[in-house]
């Protein structure tokens, strides 16, 4: 499959994600939306990596180059892991304050 | 092994030495402390000095370079210092009369408190340090380094009495006059480094530097040379200062602005004569300034009725002589003239001063009168002095006079007809001084009349040994008409002076010049005789009073140049600054203010709107990028 497709997914995908993180006002969805972003990336890495693989196999059957994008993705996952576990966990503090996901509710820093 | 001149560094460091002592300790050291280390400290400097003009006088010459001073890619300004004639003779000239001086202060300004007595003999020997680094420098750097320090002490010393707001307003006039041509010796200084890329002596006068340089650098770097020179040893323009500069104490305007500081000009002049030889230009412009000098200077003296400004306006002429002995070529007349009349100025300013003491501070003449029955040493001295400067043989003026008039004789008749007349008016208005002050009756108030007293031993022995130096001190340059080789003077300095190409004037005609120029002279005095022996108080009218005004000088410098600055300063502080600059600081301050009070607005709190300036910021530096990289 050509990368274009890869690319375009993606695309599709981090867009999506942004117009989900300004649009709706609920954490939880906007926490969603940065997962679907963080996805998105994923992907491309992901894409991007098998594509020079291939390429640098063409030559040598042997080699491991160009694999490293894929490695990156696992890290990514973990992270994002302990990210979504420290982010629901706010969510979770922010219901039992007030009562509410609303972030706009959240705009005490101002003051 | 070493020169022995080597240590030669110890003539200008010991009266340094003597500065911070007396500076630093001007509050804990008792007077006579102070004295003795003001004193002991140039009396050092003069017997280290004497034994130098020994050691060159016997052949040896010496350029001490001690460490670099400034080094600029290729360009390395040594520290040096150089003895040779001309410098040997200048130490000599310095330290001997400056210890006279010192030591004529130490009763003159014996009324001071310690702490301003103390001040006073600090300022004195730093001026001694820096005057020795002037004559002794073995570059123009170190010239101008001592040439600025002389400048400073001037200024200090002129402005001695604080407290008095004229005498600061003259110690400024004189620091700025200064300032003027100090800018233009500067410049010649950059001149000089752009098109030599030396300063020191020895090579900017070497042959080959010298024929590099181009005719019109030359008369640049010499005219610019000769604006510093004017500022300094106060020719026209930039005379002004001088008079007003008595405002210091009396051994100070002696020893400062008669003796040394002024000559430094024709020292510098001198100095250079080989640069000044290759440009008639400068040579005539110096020529006509000088004499112009010594004319315009020699008329105002004549109507001056403060003992000192007559001084003052007579040291501003005789230097006016020398510029016209420098312009035409006779660079050791001027050096001869340099060395005479400091011994006879210095004498007559300290005459000055002990009839200043006498009379309690009154320094006009015409409240004085008689003073010769009281002030019996101070008036033949003083009466030597008048000789020596009017010119009558054998006293030292004559000689050193002699040789300026013959060698405007030998440029051009006219010259020498107008410096003859100036000449004439300085025998006239110093013997008119005379005779005012110590002829005739006792003009001021009874009070005066019985304070009325002969100085002390500590001032009449200096004034005693100047007028011994005044009357012998012309032995050593006797023309060579009367005597085969008796121009010991120009024997000396001829490795450093370019011979002057021989007299071209007939021995009869030198004699001839010399019979009118002292029968002219005796008449005059004559003449100043029968008018002011029995001196009557009157008003001066007409012409007398444009030159009692000084020819308005003074006003025309203040209505042309002073007044439009100072219009023009008051309309940059209360105009512009106010208008201009001010809006234009607040502007910044009010600027930032809106500017912030306007940004804070985008601080919402709300996190949609944080997160959406980020996401459009992201897009547009991506934007950016995108078309950067094209």
């Amino acid at each position: 499959m050509p990368i274009n497709y890869y690319i375009f997914l993606a695309l599709a995908l981090f867009s999506i994600g942004i117009v989900g993180v300004l649009t709706r006002r609920n954490a939880i969805i906007i926490f969603m939306c940065i997962e679907l972003m963080l996805n998105a990336v994923n992907l491309l890495l992901v894409a991007f990596s098998k594509m020079h693989y291939l390429k640098n196999a063409a030559a040598d059957a042997m080699t491991t180059a160009g694999t490293d994008g894929q490695l990156f993705v696992f890290f990514i996952m973990v992270v994002a892991a302990a990210e979504v576990s420290v982010g629901l966990a706010i969510i979770v503090m922010m219901y039992r304050n007030i009562h509410s996901v609303d972030i706009n509710f959240l705009n005490r820093l101002k003051h | 092994m070493q020169n022995v001149l080597q240590i030669v560094y110890l003539i200008p460091l010991l009266p340094l030495i003597g500065f911070l002592v007396n500076g630093l300790g001007r509050k804990h050291l008792s007077k006579s402390m102070i004295s003795v280390i003001g004193c002991g400290t140039i009396l050092a400097s003069f017997v280290l000095s004497i034994w130098v003009f020994l050691q060159v006088k016997g052949g040896n010459t010496h350029v001490a370079d001690y460490f670099n001073f400034i080094s600029v890619g290729a360009l390395k300004i040594p520290f040096a210092l150089q003895i040779d004639q001309l410098s040997s003779l200048f130490l000599l000239i310095i330290t001997g009369v400056g210890f006279l001086i010192h030591v004529y202060s130490t009763s003159y300004m014996q009324e001071e408190k310690t702490e301003h007595f103390g001040r006073y003999f600090a300022y004195l020997n730093l001026f001694i340090f820096s005057m020795l680094l002037l004559v002794m420098g073995a570059n123009f750097v170190i010239m101008f380094i001592g040439w600025e320090g002389v400048g400073l002490c001037s200024y200090l010393l002129i402005g001695y009495w604080f407290k008095k707001q004229d005498y600061n307003k003259a110690a400024n006039k004189a620091f700025i006059m200064n300032r003027i041509g100090d800018l233009a010796f500067l410049i010649a200084i950059f001149w000089l480094i752009a098109k030599v890329g030396s300063v020191s002596y020895t090579e900017v006068f070497s042959a080959a530097n010298l024929a590099k340089l181009k005719a019109t650098d030359i008369t640049i770097i010499t005219l610019l040379l000769f604006i510093g020179a004017t500022g300094k040893s106060a020719q026209i323009p930039l005379y002004t200062w001088l008079p007003d500069a008595m405002a210091g104490p009396t051994p100070v305007s002696a020893l400062i602005h008669a003796a040394t500081m002024v000559t430094a000009g024709i020292y510098m002049i001198a100095r250079s004569n080989l640069l000044y030889s290759m440009s008639h230009i400068t040579m005539d412009i110096i020529t006509y300034v000088g004499l112009a000098t010594a004319l315009l200077a020699a008329t105002i003296a004549l109507k001056q009725n403060d003992i000192k400004k007559v001084l003052a306006y007579s040291t501003v002429s005789q230097l006016g002589f020398m510029f016209l002995a420098l312009g035409c070529g006779a660079y050791t007349a001027a050096v001869f003239h340099v060395m005479t009349h400091a011994f006879f100025k210095a004498l007559m300013f300290l005459g000055s001063g002990s009839v200043i003491h006498a009379m309690g501070g009154e320094q006009d003449i015409r409240n004085m009168g008689g003073l010769s029955k009281k002030l019996k040493i101070t008036f033949i001295t003083f009466l030597i002095g008048c000789i020596a400067i009017a010119g009558i043989p054998p006293f030292s003026g004559f000689f050193s006079k002699d040789a300026i008039l013959l060698s405007a004789f030998e440029k051009s008749p006219v010259l020498y007809g107008i410096a003859l007349f100036t000449a004439l008016l300085t025998a006239f208005y110093m013997f008119r001084l005379l005779f005012i002050t110590f002829t005739g009756k006792f003009r001021g108030t009874q009070e005066q009349e019985h304070h009325l007293h002969e100085s002390p031993v500590s001032m009449t022995v200096p004034l005693i040994i100047l007028a011994v130096l005044s009357i012998i001190g012309g032995f050593v340059g006797i023309p060579e008409v009367f005597m085969h080789g008796g121009d010991k003077l120009g024997e000396f300095l001829s490795p450093v002076i370019a011979s002057h190409d021989g007299h071209k004037v007939s021995h009869s005609t030198e004699y001839m010049l010399m019979g009118l120029s002292t029968g002219l002279v005796i008449i005059m005095i004559i003449f100043a005789w029968i008018k002011f022996k029995n001196y009557q108080r009157s008003e001066a009218t007409g012409f007398g009073k444009v030159l009692e005004n000084k020819w308005y000088v003074d006003e025309l410098y203040e209505s042309i140049i002073v007044n439009p600055l100072n219009k023009l300063g008051s309309f940059f502080s209360s105009i512009f600054e106010k208008s201009v600059l001010d809006d234009m600081v607040n502007g910044v301050g009010k600027m930032v203010n809106y500017g912030s009070r306007q940004m804070r607005l985008l601080q919402s709190g709300q996190v949609g709107n944080y997160v959406l300036l980020m996401v459009v910021s992201m897009v547009i530096i991506f934007v950016i990028q995108f078309f950067l990289r094209k």
